[in-house]
């Protein structure tokens, strides 16, 4: 784990001095939540239509920054440093520790931003923090491990959101779905079932991705 | 230590870069790889690094007799190579930090300040890499290869951006690298091939 928490460290270090992940996914996410926005008008949207927006929101946002780590570490040619100094799983856990902490962050301006300027109302706040927090892990996983496939390509960018949805697209229906319940129910017991869901694809996807990363960084 | 590589072949596509490679070398033996441009010497240093899997062969670590798992080895090389390069927007303490925690050498801080001492870095370590010149850089990749002490130093063109200072200073931690364990150099440089043993032709084809 020692290794793993270096890499973390690392991780952060660049990130504090260049700015370049943070930047983009919440610049994107802003932009993109006041165009929902202005877009929306005096509309008054449903639970189904917010929820969606927000997980598309979401997602869109982490797609423009979960990428960077990887990428950073193959256009900088440090690619091949790490690799002399590090085992694969370690490096695969230092970077989705990395991710989830981006995605956090991301979410702490989102969220009350989105309820602020949507009129999101909530009646469950503990079915929608559990969902987010849950889809966290299994957005995180499955961008990192997908970050580190698209790395290599030419067309990185658009590679990476064309190959994360499918892949992320089980997080997505699940995070609207318990989103929407949130909003229109108080029990938690109410989404079990898309929590469930979310949390056995997170463990999924995770457990993959560990088992997987060995043969996507040396090859 | 010795490296067995048998029979290593590499083949990118059609294109056949490495064809039946054979040595073996051991502690106090220093090879260098020659070749002309495209030979594929930086490849062959890629393979004994574990960075690139050859398409066919092996390459095999051992130590006492018992050979070291794939995984294990990168504990025991050191690699300087131009396409091998260092965090720029880290300081130069940073990245030797982070390496040396990442290898658990013990002492590293005394380690690293006599290392950037011997090769005229003191008093740079808390500039960002990005801010060394590139012979500087060249410099802090021998002291980021050599923290660990490595049974094995893989080296792809030794002079690489060095000014003659820098080289004088390289050959002698080269020479004492012969003493005590194993040293590999890609290069076509006729100085240089005067740290070698030994030559291993690699041809292009």
């Amino acid at each position: 784990m020692k290794q793993t928490y270096l890499i973390l460290i690392k991780d952060l270090q660049q990130e504090f001095k260049t700015r370049y992940a943070i930047n983009a996914i919440l610049l994107f996410a802003i932009v993109t939540l006041s165009a929902v926005s202005f877009a929306i008008g005096t509309f008054t949207a449903g639970e189904q239509v917010l929820s969606a927006l927000f997980w598309v929101i979401l997602f869109f946002s982490s797609m423009s920054g979960l990428s960077h780590i990887f990428i950073r570490e193959e256009e900088t040619q440090t690619a091949d440093t790490l690799k002399l100094v590090a085992k694969p799983v370690h490096i695969f856990l230092g970077k989705f520790i990395f991710n989830l902490l981006l995605l956090m962050v991301l979410e702490v301006v989102l969220v009350p931003l989105f309820i602020a300027l949507m009129n999101f109302q909530l009646q469950s706040s503990a079915i929608f923090f559990l969902t987010l927090l849950i889809g966290n892990f299994g957005l995180a996983g499955g961008g990192t491990m997908v970050a580190a496939i698209i790395s290599k390509a030419s067309a990185k960018g658009a590679l990476f959101t064309v190959l994360s949805f499918p892949i992320l697209l089980p997080v997505l229906i699940s995070g609207i779905s318990a989103t929407k319940k949130a909003a229109a129910e108080s029990a938690l017991s109410s989404a079990q079932s898309e929590l469930q869901a979310l949390f056995a694809y997170s463990v999924i996807i995770i457990t993959a991705s560990i088992l997987l990363f060995d043969y996507v960084w040396n090859e | 230590m010795k490296i067995k590589a048998k029979q290593i072949v590499k083949r990118y596509g059609k294109h056949i870069v490495l064809r039946n490679i054979n040595f073996e070398v051991a502690n106090g033996v220093s090879l260098a790889i020659i070749g002309s441009n495209g030979s594929g010497k930086t490849t062959l240093i890629k393979i004994l690094a574990n960075l690139i899997a050859p398409t066919r062969g092996s390459v095999t670590y051992q130590q006492n007799g018992k050979t070291i798992p794939r995984e294990n080895i990168y504990r025991h090389i050191g690699l300087v190579g131009p396409y091998l390069q260092l965090y720029q927007e880290l300081t130069a303490r940073e990245n030797l930090y982070f390496f040396a925690r990442m290898r658990n050498i013990p002492r590293y801080k005394e380690r690293i300040a006599e290392l950037m001492e011997t090769l005229g870095l003191k008093g740079r370590e808390d500039d960002a890499v990005k801010a060394y010149s590139s012979g500087m850089q060249q410099r802090l990749k021998y002291v980021a290869a050599l923290l660990h002490r490595p049974e094995v130093l893989l080296v792809d063109e030794p002079r690489s951006n060095l000014d003659e200072k820098g080289i004088e200073t390289v050959y002698a931690l080269l020479r004492e690298q012969k003493k005590h364990g194993i040293l590999i150099i890609a290069t076509n440089d006729n100085e240089d091939l005067q740290l070698a043993d030994r030559k291993l032709k690699v041809e292009a084809l």
